[in-house]
């Protein structure tokens, strides 16, 4: 280039790169995205009818559904999330708001982020050992212990980032009204942070939805419909693991099917909570 | 919003705890192989019988781990345990249904059956030795067939699996260096090749890859329609892989003479004998807490055995002869309850 | 911004109502921190219980030789490892840019109408269970990568080069690369969102104020924004290379699941996660199954040390 270009220019210049970087990038996120769901979406597509969501897993060669593992895995997921959301909101709420900086308070958060990534499969393992070996029996409790494992700490670490972001001034302004810090908290702090709270509950939703290593151990599968907690519990991730990689065609087809089911009720939730915090914005 | 939300999911937790139980279920878990034939068999046994039998595949390990830790009323594996084992467990297995390991290849001109394979060369492609499709020892055994000069790419389970047990402990029959090499297990170490996930991971890498060889169930060579080699058996002749030569394979065997039920059923006796053919098997503890649940798993695959058999043959499986059932039914006596009678006549 | 909030109060004076209350809101919070430890501990505890087997016949040398060896009995992971670190990096490396590129264009770029619609995209592809995106990399995306990118790398790579010796493999489409990029696509999704979530939070005037100096949006990105939620944007990378470094099914699939130490990046290898979930449930001697829970705990060994860097990284940056 024969003239340097003055500075304004040059900042032109790399901001046009990294505008365009970005458009790139999500291009490529949205093609990788479209390949995916279409394979998911052309194949789901082909499984699904009626029997799917009324009639039990059949075996290869009879008519059969998914409604036995559709409502195991309904009643596993609630159950775990039930449990991760109530541990998960408060326990991040210990270290936003009262751990400060505590060695204990550090140490939680450090563990918090190493149960992050614990391999599903040794979780799955752990629960195994505490409440089906010594039980003598798989149960639909020991799976959504395992999964709620999994969920807890996505959402102990968003609601402590979502926290940490309040701006300081609204604390004050509790605070200056005389509210003590667990009603600030309870009023102020959760509700302004509900948008983050609620996409780090969405994420472990997300996570856990589709988990089969920890279920393998813990639920393990029902061939027949059941709400017994207690027992055996059919659920969709073991049921697309067995059957996805089976022989048999029909098999197949239902796997896919399950798959779109489940990649369609993690939308579903996140659309309904997503039209659910904006409406209470704007309220 | 916040608080609904764990209002809600406390009631549901609430909720969900109080259901009870419906009806009561025999569970069972262990390998993989069987489970499409258990999962048939249990459907129509259920609208017989009203009895509901559950049974998940897990992996033959852990149908094995199961049973000795009592979490299920049977176990299930494709590895048969040796007596000593089975006695220190206080364990008894029986076979139930038979089916057969094929060998297939991807090669661009030969057809279903177009090439023909000896234990011991397929073990040296194992091993990495063989390395290219037009290798001499190779040719010998295919004089007519038109061989390309391209590299051979070995695919195998990455997984544990009875299918790789099975297979391993037939080049290991056939083959002394694959036998001091690397051993006949559910899972070895591997001298050459990439692995494939499950039957079907190895299928699709078969299909993906000109050049490769793998291994399968016979199911997934049939429903895929791959390219079987044709495998020398124990009397010298070259047989397919159908459910024909599996069933020959396990009318010769000598189930009597095995204590147990120990038995693979590799290289067996028989001009028609498919040579990689194995039993799968079930696995109960000899003393049973509960008499009534032990009553009813034997009650099923009595049932099984007497009508099980065209729903088997449907889905690529082979019954049992019927001698061998006999056999097996007089070992159930040996299965007793709290009060020390058979549970089960 | 640390501060804990109830440092802000005088302790004894004034007892506004509900204050009886706060000890034990404060108990139950704790409480909550502390299940959430107590179950870490378990697993860790649980890991040492069934590894120690392994760790203590194999010593040291579990960790640095790379025969795996069902039959024989003797296990060494250093190939998993070596995989499980790689293809873990390779992920981060690959998804981190992307991951920030989908966040900055929701943010700042994106027309209204289209950013709810993209947003939710991004967030249904966390949704799709991860066998899904094993069987679509195995079946769809290991034909294509063999094709158009293996085959021609390896024909270009010069004899003798660092670049031959690196894309050393089997062209088959699966390998090291391919599995680090199903995992990048796979952890993509939770941090854009992540990332995106967290960016909404920076308040409208510390934006506003940077572009009415005149910054310009990859300025106002890049310096303002993004420092400010710099904790939380850590955070969001964590997560994602916490979904990697535990990935089984999707990994399994496409990784060609070597034990052996790996050669190349198309070469095939193995990671902890993915060997465990192979082996687990078919192993039946006592010394097997322990070697793989070791190899559980190594793998939390190595989070362990990932995330002590990272603090370590942060302390630093907060005293410059």
């Amino acid at each position: 280039m024969a003239v340097s270009p003055t500075r304004v220019a040059r900042r032109r210049i790399a901001n046009g790169f990294f505008t365009a970087a970005c458009i790139a990038v999500t291009v490529l996120a949205l093609a990788a995205l479209a390949a995916i769901l279409w394979s998911l979406v052309s194949q789901g597509l082909a499984g699904m009818n009626l029997a799917v969501f009324t009639r039990s897993t059949p075996a290869p060669g009879s008519s059969g559904g998914l409604a036995n593992a559709i409502v195991g895995s309904i009643m596993l997921g609630l159950v775990a999330m039930a449990i991760a959301v109530t541990i998960g909101i408060l326990a991040g709420t210990w270290l936003a708001e009262y751990a400060g900086m505590s060695r204990y308070g550090s140490a939680v958060r450090f563990l918090n982020d190493v149960l992050l990534s614990a391999p599903s499969i040794l979780v799955g393992l752990f629960v195994y050992e505490i409440l089906v070996a010594p039980f003598r029996g798989f149960s639909g409790f020991a799976g959504a212990v395992a999964l709620s494992l999994l969920a807890a700490p996505v959402i102990t670490r968003t609601t402590e980032d979502v926290l940490k972001l309040q701006a300081t001034a609204l604390r004050e302004a509790g605070v200056a009204l005389g509210t003590p810090p667990w009603r600030v908290i309870g009023r102020i702090l959760w509700r302004s942070g509900a948008s983050g709270i609620i996409t780090g509950a969405l994420l472990a939703f997300a996570r856990i939805s589709g988990e089969t290593a920890p279920l393998l151990f813990t639920a393990l599968n029902n061939q027949f419909f059941s709400l017994d907690m207690r027992g055996p519990m059919a659920n969709l991730p073991v049921v697309i693991y067995q059957f996805a990689l089976s022989a048999y065609d029909d098999w197949r087809r239902l796997a896919w099917a399950g798959a779109l089911i489940i990649a369609a009720s993690v939308l579903g939730v996140t659309i309904v909570a997503r039209v659910l915090s904006t409406e209470q914005k704007h309220s | 919003m916040l608080k609904t939300i764990l209002a809600a999911c406390a009631g549901v937790a609430a909720a969900v705890a109080c259901s009870t139980a419906v009806a009561a279920t025999i569970s069972g878990a262990g390998a993989t192989f069987p489970a499409p034939v258990y999962a048939k068999w249990a459907e129509t046994y259920t609208a017989q019988s009203g009895l509901l039998l559950n049974y998940q595949a897990i992996g033959s390990g852990g149908g094995i781990k199961q049973i000795e830790a009592k979490t299920v009323d049977f176990g299930a594996s494709d590895k048969p345990l040796k007596p000593d084992v089975l006695a220190a467990n206080g364990l008894m297995q029986f076979p139930t249904v038979v089916g057969g390991v094929v060998p297939v290849v991807n090669l661009p001109g030969i057809a279903p059956g177009g090439i023909r394979l000896t234990g011991a060369v397929l073990a040296d492609i194992y091993r990495g030795v063989r390395t290219f499709w037009d290798d001499p020892a190779i040719k010998v055994l295919n004089p007519g067939a038109r061989l390309p000069h391209e590299r051979i790419t070995v695919v195998h389970r990455s997984d544990g699996s009875g299918t790789s047990f099975l297979f391993t402990s037939y080049l290991a029959l056939k083959a002394p260096h694959w036998a001091k090499e690397v051993g006949a297990n559910d899972a070895v170490s591997w001298p050459a090749g990439v692995g494939g996930k499950g039957n079907d991971g190895v299928a699709a890498m078969v299909k993906q890859t000109p050049g490769a060889i793998g291994y399968v169930e016979y199911a997934y060579a049939k429903q895929n329609h791959m390219t079987y080699a044709l495998m020398q058996n124990h009397a010298g002749g070259w047989v397919a892989p159908t459910a024909e030569n599996f069933a020959a394979a396990a009318a010769g065997a000598k189930w009597g003479a095995a204590p147990g039920f120990y038995l693979l059923l590799l290289d067996q006796p028989g001009a028609k004998s498919w040579p990689i053919t194995g039993a799968t098997f079930i696995l109960m503890h000899l003393k049973q807490t509960n008499a009534a649940n032990a009553h009813a798993v034997l009650a099923f695959f009595d049932w099984a055995y007497k009508n099980g058999a065209p729903a088997a043959v449907q889905l690529d499986y082979v019954p049992l002869p019927d001698p061998v059932k006999a056999l097996v039914r007089k070992s159930w006596l040996k299965i007793v309850g709290p009060n020390g009678q058979p549970v089960y006549r | 911004m640390t501060a804990a909030l109830a440092a802000h109060f005088p302790r004894r004076r004034s007892r506004p109502r509900g204050a009886r209350l706060e000890p034990l809101f404060e108990g139950v919070c704790f409480t909550a921190a502390t299940a959430l430890l107590a179950s870490l501990g378990g697993v860790v505890v649980s890991l040492i219980v069934g590894g120690w087997p392994a760790l203590s016949r194999f010593g040291f040398g579990f960790l640095t030789t790379s025969t795996w060896d069902p039959v024989k009995e003797v296990y060494g992971a250093a190939g998993p490892i070596a995989g499980t670190v790689i293809t873990s990096a390779l992920a981060l490396i690959i998804a981190l840019p992307i991951a920030g590129g989908v966040a900055f264009f929701l943010v700042e770029l994106c027309p209204a109408f289209l950013r709810r619609t993209i947003g939710t995209a991004v967030e249904l592809l966390a949704g799709i269970p991860s066998i899904v995106y094993g069987m679509w990399g195995l079946f769809v995306f290991a034909p294509f990568f063999s094709q158009h990118v293996e085959l021609p790398v390896m024909a270009a790579a010069p004899p003798g080069s660092l670049m031959e010796s690196l894309t050393q493999g089997i062209p088959n489409g699966s390998g090291l690369l391919a599995a680090s990029i199903i995992l990048a696509i796979m952890i993509l999704p939770f941090m854009a969102a992540t990332l995106r979530e967290l960016l909404m939070t920076v308040p409208p005037q510390v934006r506003e104020s940077a572009y009415g100096l005149g910054a310009t949006m990859g300025e106002v990105v890049m310096k303002v924004t993004l420092p400010y939620v710099r904790r939380g944007a850590i955070g969001a990378v964590m997560l994602g290379l916490g979904r990697a470094l535990g990935e089984t099914m999707a990994v399994t699939f496409i990784i060609g699941n070597s034990h052996a130490f790996p050669k190349g990046l198309f070469d095939s290898g193995s990671t902890i996660a993915s060997t465990i979930a192979n082996e687990f449930t078919e192993a039946t001697s006592p010394l097997h199954t322990a070697s793989l829970i070791a190899l559980g705990l190594v793998l939390f060994a190595i989070t362990f040390t990932v995330l002590a860097l990272a603090r370590l990284m942060l302390r630093n940056q907060a005293r410059l």
